[in-house]
């Protein structure tokens, strides 16, 4: 069940990933990123994270797609076809995918995973707020930064 | 018990389906388990939305003083079947500049969200189709999808009215998204799960022994619950936030350039979208498939469930009826001006509450809470200009 699960949801999601790298058009190439997204997505739940999964899907489809469509939308004057192949990224992404390849392959692997408890939101929460406080805490000051700066970057001047 | 018996029905007769099924393999009854849930909230919602159109149109007639549909069939209840014929065979109009395939994903895309937001709900007791740990985060996760699903029926027409549309579409779910998310977190740090389940099961009994545990008797409850619920209006782009689509300014918005079926699809992913947002609202807040009187308990949960339901949808249609539409930018700075601290206010109200024992003094603090902060946002807020005395001078 979960091998026929994986095959389908790989396929569809490598898919996504080589219509996103191949699509002449920028807006399309961005949608077709999204089903790579929600490829991953299905991964995560596959695995048993869905905390994960759902994140991913909230952060990735829900925000960064929007977030990219809009960058696209906004910046290019021309929505025409961008055409030729990009030696430069193909060199970078092969060296990327042999780099990681190689490192799975030298890692050795153990035995049997221990048997650890399913991942609950609950724990993630509870770890969250007592390990990972401090971390968490910078996180919300630097977004809340961020907030503030793009406020400041879009407010209109006042006479 | 019979009362038992009819409240369990649907279960039991999916039991009983799935019993035929004992001697296939596992992943077969695990399909089959989940192809029955999802047919069914399919059929239901789908039979929920035809009525609700004609519903609507009867009670916007009757609020506005005339008959609305009353042709077909005893008082036109079987207007959606004619509808859906007529949009059935209507020519479907695709602009020649447009981009196909995106123009063609867009609706089906936007009915998507809806209908799976729909599945993390418990409609009744042992009733939630897709049970998971994080349930509530799924309803926003795939909820979210839909503002991507705005913008390619906005960018795929290639029509500035559809941009134009999809612009404020985007802008305004994004803006009521927060407020929307951080209204319903009281609830989820009170009850300490994220599974609906557990948000229904917290609601259970009575105070006192009249007044139902449900959240929005609480102070903080009831804010929140106002607050869910004008937000859940924006997402659902509805009267009076419908500015997305505002007819007299921008034709139809992102969905100018649709027409036939793919037109009845956005209408239908509309009203899906209106089920879920009331029926997240009724889990949160109004107890679920609780009952509100503790000598009705033999009513079966489900019907209890969808009567809330129903309440809210006419709230929906009311407001529809009544308020006239707001400004893109009304809509805008009430979001991040009014939606959004009183969101905040809810948490800490929620809070006071809490570590005050759910009781009386509780219930006071949390209530001079959230009264303080409203008192204070209207003063501050309040852009209302001061005009002289007016003089009128006539001619002579």
């Amino acid at each position: 069940m979960s091998a026929a699960a994986f095959i389908v949801i790989a396929i569809f999601m490598l898919a996504g990933a080589v219509a996103a790298a191949t699509m002449p058009r920028l807006i399309h190439a961005a949608l077709s990123l999204v089903v790579a997204f929600i490829g991953i997505a299905a991964f995560y739940f596959l695995l048993g994270a869905e905390f994960v999964g759902l994140v991913q899907i909230f952060v990735y489809v829900g925000a960064v797609a929007v977030l990219i469509v809009f960058t696209i939308l906004l910046t290019r004057r021309d929505q025409e076809n961008t055409s030729g192949f990009n030696w430069g990224g193909a060199v970078v992404a092969i060296a990327v995918f042999s780099s990681l390849v190689w490192a799975i392959l030298h890692t050795r692997v153990s035995e049997a995973a221990p048997q650890i408890d399913p991942l609950t939101v609950k724990r993630i929460g509870e770890v969250l707020m007592t390990n990972y406080v401090w971390p968490l805490q910078c996180v919300g000051l630097l977004l809340t930064a961020a907030l503030i700066g793009a406020l400041i970057l879009v407010a209109e001047e006042k006479r | 018990m019979p009362g038992e018996f009819v409240d369990q029905i649907f279960v039991a007769a999916k039991r009983w389906i799935l019993s035929l099924l004992s001697h296939a393999p596992d992943w077969i009854v695990q399909i089959a388990s989940a192809l029955l849930n999802i047919i069914l909230l399919l059929t239901f919602f789908a039979t929920l939305f035809a009525l609700l159109s004609v519903l609507e149109r009867k009670i916007l007639g009757r609020i506005q003083n005339r008959y609305g549909p009353n042709r077909v069939g005893p008082f036109g209840l079987l207007q959606p079947l004619a509808d859906g014929i007529k949009l059935l065979i209507k020519e479907d109009v695709v602009p020649i500049r447009a981009d196909k395939v995106v123009h063609f994903l867009a609706p089906i895309m936007m009915l998507l969200p809806a209908i799976l937001a729909l599945g993390v709900i418990p409609y009744g007791r042992n009733m939630t189709a897709f049970s998971i740990d994080g349930g509530i985060l799924f309803f926003f996760a795939v909820g979210s999808a839909a503002e991507l699903a705005v913008f390619m029926a906005g960018w795929g027409s290639n029509n500035k009215f559809s941009m134009l549309g999809a612009m404020r579409a985007i802008a305004q779910m994004i803006s009521y998204e927060l407020p929307l998310l951080i209204v319903v977190l009281p609830v989820v740090m009170i009850v300490g799960s994220l599974s609906a389940d557990a948000i229904v099961a917290a609601q259970e009994g009575y105070k006192w022994g009249i007044v139902p545990r449900w959240f929005v008797f609480t102070p903080w409850g009831a804010a929140a619950f106002i607050l869910f619920f004008v937000a859940g209006l924006v997402e659902s782009n509805r009267t009076p936030f419908d500015v997305p689509e505002g007819e007299s300014e921008i034709v139809a918005g992102h969905m100018t350039e649709y027409s036939g079926f793919k037109y009845a699809t956005f209408f239908m992913a509309e009203y899906f979208g209106m089920f879920a947002v009331s029926g997240l609202a009724v889990t949160l807040f109004l107890g679920g498939w609780h009952t509100p009187i503790a000598w009705l308990e033999f009513v079966p949960s489900y019907l209890w469930f969808f009567a809330k339901l129903a309440v809210l949808l006419f709230v929906f249609i009311w407001i529809r009826g009544t308020l006239p539409r707001t400004r893109i930018d009304q809509v805008m700075s009430f979001a991040w001006k009014f939606m959004l601290p009183m969101a905040f206010t809810c948490i800490i109200a929620a809070a006071v509450w809490h570590y005050q024992a759910h009781g009386w003094a509780g219930w006071l603090s949390s209530f001079a809470v959230v009264a303080v902060v409203y008192f204070a946002l209207s003063r501050f807020l309040d852009t209302r200009r001061k005009f002289a005395t007016r003089t009128y001078r006539f001619a002579e």
